[in-house]
């Protein structure tokens, strides 16, 4: 006992001829994961390359089109136009005022390109989160084994560090808007699946058999019941997933997405204050635009 | 009688060990037992109950007696685990418990519709497009849809409220839209989960004057849970009373009341009061069982104040009261009668016992004398008959 806590404060652990002989053993015994994970993702590459890098180029193409149409407003009319959806979503004429004038901010800053890239990158990634997720979380909500199988692969998309997963992605679609819309999308998944479980199985039971006792079929009972009961905390999910897109764009932007995070990694690099309070204050106003706009724009009725 | 709804020992189990809870059922173990052996929850066990066409079945009991659990078998909200449920539909008769989900849906949309306690309105949606829930879900043209939900509140006085959401109505105008919802169906079924339970009871009395309003005009067959033995006695052409997932009595109101099958339904009768569903026929004394004297004469009560002498048609032809002839007056028209000729007071079999005893009070005359619609004399009403049903002895 002594002779293990002895050995165990001389040295570092990952020195194995310190180590006591438990732990020895176990080192050397150790499972593999990282090597099959890499060789899992070498196969992949090595296989499926093509596949990856067009799909990679198409997506490129699309956002980076999508931007150059946007860029082609000019850019006072297009934070006017976005302004007018504020409106027509939420009725409020100083939210519209309060849109216009962050943007007219923004573009006062002399960010309005990279925050156009941002907003494209946020605006796709929210939008695909929530087409593959608000499938998945009814999917979960209907069955509770699913779910049961789904919840860890779900901590898991969200809690492993960005980094982590920056490299496979990186080495599987190549740098550009691409990759980032990608790590982005695996952050973001998890939330709407998560809120739109929670929204269907809350439906009160009572609705849900009202609809049964009247002859709903199960698509019925999904789209006149349970969909429009859980759609407060639909949008809800889709609200945070733009804030959490939005979280994402500094990382998104180490491989290669252009917008708001590029700038902010270049104040980093060259400790430019200025800069990073600058690129810092646009994402900050887009994501007031974005979380105001987007807030439980339906069943708000009181 | 046509047959709406026929329960064929019926048991219904909540959980994975169906064979084994069964098992139990048939040896007659209890609710606890079952729990305990198994893990399971008795929802009912051998219920067997004919609902006829056009009656209110009324099913009582305590929370936890499975009468709810009965109740939504016949839509199959619950799952029928060994029995049969027939529902009739059209001209046929469709066992529930078997028939497939094309068959299941087609009688929840057009032969059986459903109230709920808790109302069960959707609250995105107006109280026009929530009564017409079903007839939307049952894919009938929108103008049709439209014309019977308009007819359908009106019916229920909610013509001026269509358009508002149904968190904006009270409580009670929100199962009146529940109700409205039911009757749009035009489904001949009605069942009510304690429709009324969940309102104050001023509300609630009111509803059930309006169903039972409602109800002499569109003649549905409806099965009723209820925990209140008032409402059951007030609305209930039939009444069953459940206790522990079993049917313990089935009967009229008035037999539950007068020939409670057990203590736990005597216990239930304690508090109610008879006079809400006793009638003269109930209480009165058989004219065989009264006391004849010479010449076709008959006592009517034990302390032979009053006689009738009956022809052979059973008809009464002659009255004495105290040894002088008397005069018979209805027991309705009790209210402005002189008293200067002795008065023998009568009713019909079904009037209520009480009318039999205001009509006893105010003219300080017993006994009361009852006819049938062809006039013939059956039987009598004394005090002492009356006191006896009252006080249940």
């Amino acid at each position: 006992m002594t002779t293990v806590e002895a050995e165990g404060q001389g040295g570092l652990l990952h020195e194995r001829g310190d180590m006591d002989p438990i732990s020895k053993f176990m080192v050397d015994h150790k499972i593999p994961i990282g090597a099959w994970g890499k060789a899992f993702f070498g196969f992949l590459t090595d296989n499926f390359d093509t596949v990856f890098r067009a799909f990679s180029n198409g997506l490129n193409f699309l956002l980076d089109g999508l931007v150059g149409i946007l860029l082609m407003v000019p850019p006072v009319l297009l934070a006017l136009i976005i302004a007018v959806i504020a409106w027509l979503l939420q009725r409020s004429r100083p939210l519209a005022i309060g849109v216009f004038l962050g943007l007219i901010f923004i573009i006062n800053q002399n960010l309005w390109k990279q925050t156009v890239q941002t907003l494209v990158l946020v605006v796709a990634a929210a939008a695909m989160a929530m087409a593959i997720g608000v499938p998945l979380g009814i999917w979960a909500a209907h069955k509770p084994k699913v779910y049961r199988v789904m919840l860890p692969v779900l901590d898991l998309m969200q809690t492993l560090p960005t980094f982590v997963y920056l490299i496979p992605v990186l080495t599987l679609f190549g740098l550009g808007n691409a990759p980032g819309l990608i790590v982005t999308i695996i952050f973001v998944i998890p939330t709407a699946v998560r809120l739109t479980h929670l929204g269907v199985v809350s439906v009160p039971k009572s609705i849900v058999e009202a609809g049964e006792a009247f002859g709903a079929t199960k698509s019925q009972l999904l789209w006149k019941v349970e969909l429009p009961s859980a759609l407060p905390t639909i949008m809800a999910g889709l609200t945070q997933s733009i804030m959490l897109s939005l979280s994402m764009v500094v990382f998104a932007a180490l491989i290669g997405a252009g917008g708001l995070g590029t700038e902010i990694n270049r104040a980093l690099g060259s400790r430019r204050i200025d800069l990073g309070l600058e690129a810092g204050l646009a994402i900050v106003v887009l994501a007031i635009v974005l979380d105001r706009m987007t807030r439980i724009a339906v069943g708000g009725k009181k | 009688m046509t047959v709406a709804v026929d329960f064929r020992n019926v048991d219904i189990v909540f959980g994975a060990d169906q064979a084994g809870s069964l098992k139990m059922i048939d040896a007659g173990a209890s609710r606890a037992e079952i729990l305990e052996k198994t893990g399971n929850v008795l929802g009912c066990a051998g219920a067997s109950l004919t609902v006829n066409e056009g009656e209110i079945s009324v099913l009582m009991g305590l929370s936890g007696s499975g009468k709810s659990t009965l109740l939504r078998a016949v839509n199959r909200l619950n799952v029928v685990s060994r029995g049969q449920v027939l529902v009739k539909d059209g001209d046929k008769t469709v066992d529930v418990v078997t028939c497939d989900e094309a068959t299941l849906r087609r009688l929840r949309q057009k032969q059986v519709a459903m109230v709920f306690q808790q109302f069960g309105l959707l609250p995105w949606r107006t109280v026009e497009e929530n009564v017409g829930l079903g007839l939307e879900l049952a894919g009938v043209p929108e103008a049709e849809r439209k014309e019977r939900v308009q007819r359908q509140l009106k019916l229920v006085n909610l013509d001026q409220w269509s358009k508002k959401y149904a968190h904006e109505l009270s409580g009670g105008m929100q199962q009146r839209v529940g109700l409205a919802r039911a009757f749009a169906t035009e489904a001949p079924i009605l069942l009510m989960d304690e429709p009324f339970s969940a309102l104050d009871p001023l509300i609630r009395t009111k509803l059930q004057d309006e169903l039972l309003q409602l109800q002499t005009e569109l003649k549905k067959t409806i099965i009723f849970v209820s925990h209140d033995l008032e409402e059951a006695l007030k609305i209930g052409s039939h009444i069953t009373i459940m206790e522990g997932g079993r049917i313990v009595q089935t009967g009229a109101p008035e037999d539950i009341v007068l020939r409670p099958a057990n203590d736990y339904v005597r216990d239930f009768i304690a508090n109610v009061n008879p006079l809400s569903v006793l009638t003269a026929w109930n209480v009165m004394r058989d004219r065989r069982d009264l006391e004849h004297g010479k010449d076709g004469w008959v006592w009517l009560d034990r302390r032979k104040t009053t006689r009738f002498k009956i022809d052979d048609h059973g008809l009464v032809a002659a009255a004495e009261r105290d040894g002088k002839p008397a005069v018979w007056v209805s027991c309705a028209d009790v209210e402005g009668q002189s008293e200067e000729a002795a008065q023998v007071f009568w009713a019909n079999p079904g009037t209520s016992l009480k009318t039999v005893m205001l009509a006893m009070h105010r003219s300080q005359t017993a006994p009361v004398a009852l006819f049938d619609d062809q006039s013939r004399f059956v039987g009598a009403i004394g005090i002492r008959d009356v006191l006896s049903a009252v006080l249940r002895r």
